[in-house]
């Protein structure tokens, strides 16, 4: 087994302890100390609730914590879960915890845990976010449910959220996901996820993991490659995503993670996606997409004047990337007050896939290109505000949906642009 | 008398012809040699432009910006330049030994010299192409990273990064060829003495309102803002 050679050889011994199992839950986990106590104890009553009579294993790969994360995971027992929820449970629940960097790198906490699934043997298995404190138990019997059950290879959660939580997803990822590889998959993005031992075998046989980076947005090209693997695939609804506080100084790195990796895919997959029309919905379990519509305060001035700043100042970038009528376009309506200004759907759609375009043909640095995007996401982001200021669940859907069938009718348009390199 | 001129007249011819007679063969030599260099550098041209191609120079070029500037200066692109570059001096090194073998006095040495200065002219254009390559990378990062920080005046901040490297590439270039090094290492100094004084007192006291405005934005109104919800893009 090739994969062997990575892992240390305490975490092989203890590996080797546990033997086959059914069930794996993999954590990756950096300093989690304050969330992953409860987060496991949900984790081991979910197991026991669900799944009582499976062989089961919490593999914790940690990123080199400094505050006791590893030994928090290992230490949660399982008789305080017990009571709770099947106090006749059967099996013991194993909690691995080892150690693969000194700093986080979320390729490789994958891969370690992808290793772990192939040489336990693992039927289904589950990765959760060490952040995600609105976990419920609920939700391993969701995510795991139709691998160990129905034979699915790749479950991805859909989420309640709010309805301008998570607009990057909304506004490019789901959309050009969606109309590029035909499957209407929410949250290809997710740090949840449940995937069948058959699946993460063939992915960690073929994934190039050495290629210089930590790996960040693998979890997109998981989920990329199941749907270009032909594997069979469904989402599944777990509830509230709990509000992770960010700031704006995470878009660029976000874009980095999402779109960077969604664009790099492009290429190696052109063969599948240029041969695909329109869009097919994927199995679901529970709801498609649920929105919340409480108050949010934004600072949508800020986002206005940081698109147009971003247009002024980076001429000599967005004339490598952009159509020159794109270009003008966007010039225009940067010099609109806010009360006129509008990012219409069809220019920010040509927009993201000139850059895509772009990228592909390296016209300048990769990362300058994923950078130069984020001024353009944020006056798409305030031209959404204000489209969905007062517009209820539906209405919000109804402009996603509308916003995806526009990267659907475009796509003819980035197929034009897309010159195979010879 | 008339028997002496046509003497030395036909002496005058005489050793002309002998000396032309010497003379031709070198300069068939010279001529034979500019022709198989002119050969010998039109292959390591195509050569080299082929192995470049393999090795994606353009698009290493590309990714650095270089090719901008090359178009922008209605130039070829970069793998097409040092392609040309290699075959003139190929070209030019065959030449020099074709007038050597015409045995010029006072030229043999001046070829040697030229010879003793190939190297270090190689190693001035290569600093020089990656250094205007990193110029305009960094400057670019700078940019990108300036706006997306929505700090005030992006582009002095590329452009003074840019200029700064611009000055230390040919500061290094000239010093390389040798030419003028005092004169360069003083210009340098001065130069970048200057700019650094001149960015100091423009931020101190040109740049007071700018600076008060930028240090406000960066934490008065930093506090006011932890009070609204940001938008989480994922």
């Amino acid at each position: 087994m090739a994969e062997e050679s990575f892992l240390t050889d305490d975490f092989l011994r203890q590996l080797i302890n546990v033997g086959e199992v059914d069930i794996l839950v993999g954590l990756p986990t950096h300093n989690n100390a304050k969330t992953i106590g409860s987060i496991v104890h949900t984790i081991q009553s979910g197991i026991l609730r669900g799944f009582p009579r499976e062989r089961a294993v919490i593999i914790n790969a940690d990123g080199g914590s400094r505050d006791g994360t590893p030994e928090l995971v290992t230490g949660v027992s399982i008789d305080d879960a017990r009571p709770a929820s099947n106090p006749y449970a059967l099996r013991t629940l194993h909690s691995i915890s080892t150690k693969y960097a000194s700093s986080p790198a979320s390729g490789v906490a994958l891969r370690t845990i992808l290793a772990a699934t192939e040489l336990l043997r693992a039927k289904a298995c589950v990765v959760m976010s060490p952040e995600s404190v609105s976990i419920e138990p609920e939700w391993l019997s969701k995510l795991l449910g139709p691998i160990y059950r129905d034979g699915f290879d790749l479950v991805t959660p859909t989420y309640r959220r709010h309805k301008f939580e998570g607009l990057l997803i909304t506004n490019l990822l789901y959309p050009m996901t969606r109309a590029l590889y035909g499957l209407r998959i929410r949250e290809a993005y997710s740090p949840e996820f449940g995937f069948s031992g058959r699946f993460g075998s063939q992915f960690l046989g073929q994934n190039a993991w050495n290629d210089g980076t930590d790996g960040a947005g693998v979890n997109l090209r998981f989920t990329l490659a199941a749907i270009t693997g032909r594997y069979r695939i469904c989402q599944s609804f777990l509830g509230e995503k709990d509000h992770v506080e960010r700031h704006a100084a995470d878009l660029v790195p976000a874009l980095r993670q999402t779109v960077g990796v969604l664009f790099s895919a492009l290429e190696p997959d052109f063969p599948v996606w240029s041969a695909v029309a329109g869009s097919q919905p994927a199995p679901t379990t529970g709801a498609d997409q649920e929105v919340l519509l409480g108050p949010l305060r934004v600072n949508r001035k800020r986002l206005r004047e940081m698109f147009s700043n971003g247009v002024a100042e980076l001429e000599s970038v967005f004339q490598s990337i952009l159509s020159p009528s794109t270009l003008a376009e966007l010039q225009r309506i940067a010099r609109l007050g806010e009360e006129e200004f509008h990012y219409p759907a069809e220019l920010w759609v040509r927009s993201v896939y000139e850059f895509a375009a772009s990228y592909q043909k390296s016209v300048i640095s990769r990362d300058h290109i994923i950078q130069a995007l984020a001024p353009l996401f944020r006056g798409r982001v305030f031209t959404f505000l204000m489209e969905n200021r007062n517009a209820s669940a539906d209405e919000v859907e109804n402009n996603i949906e509308a916003l995806c069938l526009e990267f659907e009718r475009l796509k003819p348009y980035l197929l034009q642009l897309w010159k195979p390199r010879e | 008398m008339r028997e002496m001129i046509i003497g030395e007249l036909s002496q005058a011819l005489h050793e002309i012809a002998r000396g032309f007679a010497h003379f031709l063969p070198r300069l068939v030599v010279m001529l034979i040699l500019a022709f198989v260099g002119w050969v010998i550098a039109y292959a390591v041209k195509a050569v080299l432009r082929i192995f470049l191609r393999l090795i994606k120079f353009d698009k290493l070029s590309e990714n650095a910006g270089a090719s901008q500037l090359l178009t922008n200066a209605a130039l070829p692109s970069a793998t097409e330049m040092l392609s040309r570059f290699v075959f003139w001096v190929t070209w030019l090194g065959f030449i020099l030994l074709g007038v050597q073998v015409l045995g010029i006095l006072g030229l043999q040495e001046q070829i040697a010299r030229f010879f003793l200065f190939l190297p270090r002219l190689f190693v001035a254009m290569f600093i020089l192409f990656f250094g205007l390559l990193a110029a305009s990378f960094f400057s670019r990062a700078a940019l990108l990273a300036a706006v997306n920080a929505n700090v005030p005046s992006p582009r002095v901040l590329s452009l003074a990064l840019r200029t700064i490297i611009i000055v230390f590439v040919l500061s290094i270039v000239f010093e390389e060829l040798g030419l003028a090094e005092q004169t360069m290492l003083v210009a340098f100094g001065i130069a970048f003495g200057a700019l650094m004084l001149g960015l100091a007192i423009a931020f101190g006291m040109g740049g007071r309102d700018l600076a008060k405005r930028f240090l406000e934005k960066r934490f008065v109104r930093a506090k006011k803002e932890e009070n609204e919800d940001e938008l989480s893009p994922l």
